[in-house]
C-alpha cells in the first residue's frame, strides 16, 4: 500500500515536472570559469526579468567535448535543450540532422546588423537558427612590452621584421616564441602564417574553400616553410604545453611573444598586466587589414511546445541585445558582434579589434577561423590538423606537407 | 539431505538481472557498435547502409596506423617488461627476506593510482624543463640529455616506462601469490637431487607457473588495448600525433569530429586485435588444461 503511494507520489512529480520543463528556458554551455561563469548569469538575470525559468546544463571540460556528448546524448532520445553553445559548420551539421528550428521571428534585422560572413554561419538554408554571442579575434601577437622596447620597441609587420625581432629575443636569452605545442595551437600559428603570407583571398581559398589549386600553391609552401623557421625559436619543452602556461611566459619575461587569439587578454587581464605597458597586442605579421573571426553562438534546438518556442525567441532576442552584449564580453575578453553597443569600458585592444572588425567586414578581409572551427567540417578540420601537428613534430618536408594538405583536405 | 526447491531456482534468479545486463549492455552494444561501422553515421547515428566505406577510410588514415604500431610497442613491450620485472621481484621477494609485507606493499602501491596520475607525475619527472634531465644537468653532468617525451620517436616509449611502473607490483603479486602455490615437496625433492637454485626456478618453479602468466599476460593485454587515460595524461597523443593510439582514435573520431562511422569501425578493429591475441592463448590454455 505504501509502495503504491510512493509510486504514484513519483509519476504525478514527474508528470509535473515534465508540464512545468516545457516553460523552462534550458541552456546546454561549457562557461564554467570564473568570467565566463559571470557572463552567463547576467545571461540568466536578463531571461528571469522576461519570466522565464532558466535551467543551467553546464557541463564543464575538455574543451566542450564532453557537453557535446551530453548534448548527442539528449537529441538521439528526443530531449533537447532549448538551446546549446555550437558554433561555426557545426550549426551547419546539426541542421542537417534535423535537430534545430528556425528563429527567424526574432531575427528580423539580424541581416542588418551582422557582417554577411557572420550571418552565413549562423543560417541554414537561409533560416536563422543559431544567435551568435560574441566575437574573438584569432590573428593576434602578444609580445612582452620590456623586450619589445630592449628590441627596438616596433611590433613586426611582416615575417622579415618578425624574424628579426626574435633573433634579438634569443639574444636577450628569453625564449622567442612562447608556444604549446598542442595540435590546435600548431593549427593557430598556421593559421595566421597563411593569412599573414597569403592574403584574405587565399587564404579564403585555401583553408575555408578547400580549393585544391590555392592549397597545393607555392604559397602554401612558402607558409610551412616559415612554420618549419618559427619552430626554430620555439623551446623543445613546449610539447603538450598548455595555450595559457605559453601566454605566462609572454606576461613574465621568459618568452618573447605568442601567437593566439584574444582569449589570452583575459589572462593578462586577471594578473593585472595593462596593454601598452606591460605587452603589446598586434595583428600577426602580414594581417594587420585581415581578420580572422572565432565566434560562439547558441544554436536553437527544435521545440514542440508554443511556451517554450516564446522563451527560445526571447532568449535569441536577450543575446543579440547591445546589454548583454556589453557586460558578456567585458567579462569574456572579446567583443560584441553588433554594433551600437556602448564602447566606453573596452580596453585599447578590444577597441582595436572592433575597428578592425567593422573595417575588414566591409573590404572583405573579414575570414573565419579554420583553426577554432570556424571554416569547415570538424572531420576535414581535424585531418588537416593532424598534417600541421605531423609537419610540426617530425622532420617533413614542406613538399610533402602539401602534398598530404592536399589530400586531408577531401576528407568528407 | 534432499535440497529444497528454491535451491534450484533461486541462484538462476538473482543472478538472471546481471546475466540481462551483461548481454544488454556488452554484447548488445558491441553489435550496435559493429552496425555502425557499416553506416553512413556522422554526427549522430545513421542506419544508411555504407558497406565497406568506413573501413576503406579507416585504413586510408595514416594516424590510424600510427596508432596501430604505437599500439604493437607500447602492447608488446608494456606486457612482456611487466612480465619480467614482475616475476623477478617476486623471486627475489620470495627468498624469506625480513620486512616482505612491507616491501610488497611498496611495490604494488602504484596500482592504487589512477593511469591520470602516474601519466601526470611522469609526464613531470620526464619534461626535459622540469624533471630528471634538469635535476642531472643541475648536479654537474651538463652534458645529459632525456628529451624522450618531447621527441616523436620516443614519446610512445615514455608511456612504457610510465606503464610498467604502474603494473609490475601488480604482476609481481600475482607471481608471488603463485609461488607460494608450489609444492615445497618438490622443491626439497629437486635440493636432496643436488639441483642449484637458479635450476630449481628455470626447471621446476616457474614451468609450474603457467597458469600465473596466463592471468597476468590476459590483464595486462587488456589494460595495454583500452590504455587511453595513461596515454592522454602523459603525451595527450603528441608531440603531435606520434604517441596516437586507437583507443585515443576512436573516442576523437566518434566523439569530436563527427565521424562516428570511422569511430565505430576502430572500435571494431580493436575487439578483433583483442580477439586475435586472446583466442590463441585461451584455447593454448584450456588445451594444456586437458592434457594434465
Amino acid at each position: 500500500m505504501k509502495f503504491k503511494q510512493t509510486a504514484i507520489a513519483i509519476a504525478a512529480a514527474t508528470l509535473m515536472a515534465s508540464v512545468v520543463s516545457a516553460a523552462e528556458v534550458e541552456v546546454l554551455h561549457w562557461w564554467t570559469s570564473g568570467g565566463e561563469a559571470k557572463s552567463v548569469a547576467e545571461l540568466k538575470k536578463m531571461m528571469e526579468a522576461k519570466g522565464h525559468k532558466w535551467k543551467d546544463f553546464a557541463v564543464a571540460g575538455g574543451a566542450g567535448d564532453a557537453a557535446m556528448t551530453a548534448l548527442k546524448a539528449r537529441v538521439v532520445s528526443g530531449n533537447p535543450p532549448t538551446a546549446a553553445q555550437i558554433k561555426g559548420p557545426s550549426i551547419q551539421e546539426w541542421a542537417k540532422e534535423g535537430a534545430l528550428g528556425n528563429i527567424n521571428d526574432a531575427a528580423k534585422d539580424w541581416d542588418k546588423l551582422l557582417p554577411k560572413a557572420v550571418a552565413d554561419v549562423m543560417k541554414y538554408k537561409g533560416n536563422y537558427v543559431a544567435a551568435p554571442v560574441n566575437v574573438h579575434r584569432v590573428n593576434w601577437l602578444w609580445i612582452n612590452q620590456d623586450a619589445l622596447n630592449k628590441a627596438g620597441g616596433k611590433a613586426p609587420t611582416t615575417y622579415d621584421e618578425f624574424f628579426a625581432l626574435a633573433d634579438k629575443f634569443k639574444a636577450q636569452g628569453i625564449v622567442a616564441i612562447a608556444h604549446g605545442g598542442q595540435p590546435w595551437q600548431d593549427a593557430t600559428v598556421f593559421e595566421s602564417v597563411v593569412l599573414g603570407l597569403g592574403g584574405a583571398k587565399f587564404y579564403n581559398d585555401a583553408l575555408v574553400k578547400l580549393d585544391s589549386a590555392a592549397l597545393a600553391s607555392p604559397t602554401m609552401e612558402k607558409s610551412f616553410d616559415t612554420l618549419a623557421k618559427i619552430k626554430t625559436y620555439i623551446d623543445k619543452d613546449a610539447s603538450g604545453r598548455d595555450w595559457n602556461l605559453a601566454t605566462a611566459m609572454v606576461m613574465n619575461g621568459k618568452g618573447g611573444m605568442q601567437f593566439m587569439g584574444d582569449w589570452a587578454k583575459g589572462e593578462f587581464t586577471a594578473a593585472n598586466k595593462v596593454s601598452g605597458k606591460d605587452y603589446t597586442c598586434a595583428a600577426a605579421p602580414g594581417t594587420a587589414n585581415s581578420y580572422t573571426f572565432n565566434i560562439d553562438s547558441f544554436a536553437m534546438f527544435n521545440v514542440k511546445a508554443a511556451d517554450a518556442k516564446k522563451g527560445q525567441l526571447d532568449l535569441a532576442t536577450a543575446i543579440m541585445s547591445p546589454e548583454f552584449q556589453e557586460v558578456f564580453n567585458l567579462n569574456k575578453g572579446s567583443i560584441p558582434v553588433r554594433p551600437g553597443v556602448n564602447k566606453a569600458k573596452f580596453d585599447a585592444c578590444a577597441t582595436k579589434s572592433m575597428a578592425d572588425f567593422d573595417s575588414t567586414a566591409k573590404t572583405g578581409g573579414l575570414v573565419a577561423s579554420f583553426a577554432h572551427g570556424m571554416a569547415i567540417p570538424s572531420a576535414t578540420q581535424g585531418a588537416i590538423v593532424d598534417v600541421i601537428a605531423k609537419f610540426m613534430n617530425s622532420t617533413m618536408s614542406s613538399k610533402d606537407a602539401v602534398a598530404a594538405l592536399v589530400k586531408a583536405s577531401k576528407t568528407k | 539431505m534432499a535440497i529444497p526447491p528454491s535451491d534450484r531456482w533461486l541462484p538462476k534468479l538473482v543472478l538472471s538481472p546481471t546475466l540481462a545486463a551483461s548481454l544488454l549492455f556488452v554484447y548488445g552494444f558491441i553489435l550496435i557498435t559493429i552496425a555502425l561501422s557499416f553506416t553512413e553515421s556522422r554526427l549522430l547515428p545513421n542506419w544508411e547502409w555504407a558497406g565497406l566505406e568506413r573501413y576503406d577510410e579507416l585504413f586510408d588514415n595514416e594516424r590510424f596506423w600510427v596508432s596501430a604500431k604505437n599500439l604493437a610497442i607500447f602492447g608488446s613491450l608494456f606486457i612482456g617488461i611487466s612480465l619480467v620485472v614482475g616475476l623477478l621481484m617476486a623471486i627475489l621477494l620470495d627468498q624469506k627476506i625480513r620486512g616482505e609485507g612491507f616491501l610488497r606493499a611498496i611495490y604494488l602501491y602504484p596500482m592504487a593510482l589512477s593511469f591520470i596520475v602516474t601519466g601526470n607525475a611522469w609526464k613531470w619527472l620526464l619534461n626535459p624543463g622540469l624533471g630528471l634531465e634538469r635535476i642531472v644537468q643541475q648536479w654537474g653532468w651538463t652534458s645529459f640529455t632525456f628529451d624522450w617525451l618531447v621527441n616523436p620517436d620516443r614519446a610512445i616509449y615514455t608511456v612504457v616506462i610510465a606503464g610498467v611502473w604502474q603494473s609490475s607490483g601488480f604482476a609481481m603479486a600475482l607471481f608471488l601469490a603463485g609461488l607460494r602455490g608450489v609444492d615445497s615437496e618438490i622443491i626439497k625433492a629437486a635440493q636432496v637431487d643436488g639441483a642449484s637454485l637458479p635450476t630449481i626456478y628455470r626447471r621446476i618453479i616457474i614451468p609450474s607457473l603457467r597458469p600465473v602468466f596466463f592471468s597476468v599476460t590476459l590483464i595486462l593485454a587488456h589494460i595495454a588495448i583500452k590504455s587511453f587515460d595513461l596515454v592522454m595524461a602523459l603525451t595527450g597523443g603528441g608531440p603531435g600525433t606520434s604517441s596516437d593510439v586507437p583507443a585515443i582514435f576512436m573516442y576523437q573520431f566518434s566523439f569530436t569530429r563527427g565521424q562516428l562511422g570511422v569511430g565505430a569501425a576502430s572500435a571494431v578493429m580493436m575487439l578483433m586485435t583483442i580477439v586475435a591475441v586472446m583466442v590463441p592463448l585461451m584455447y593454448a590454455e584450456a588445451r594444456s588444461g586437458r592434457d594434465r
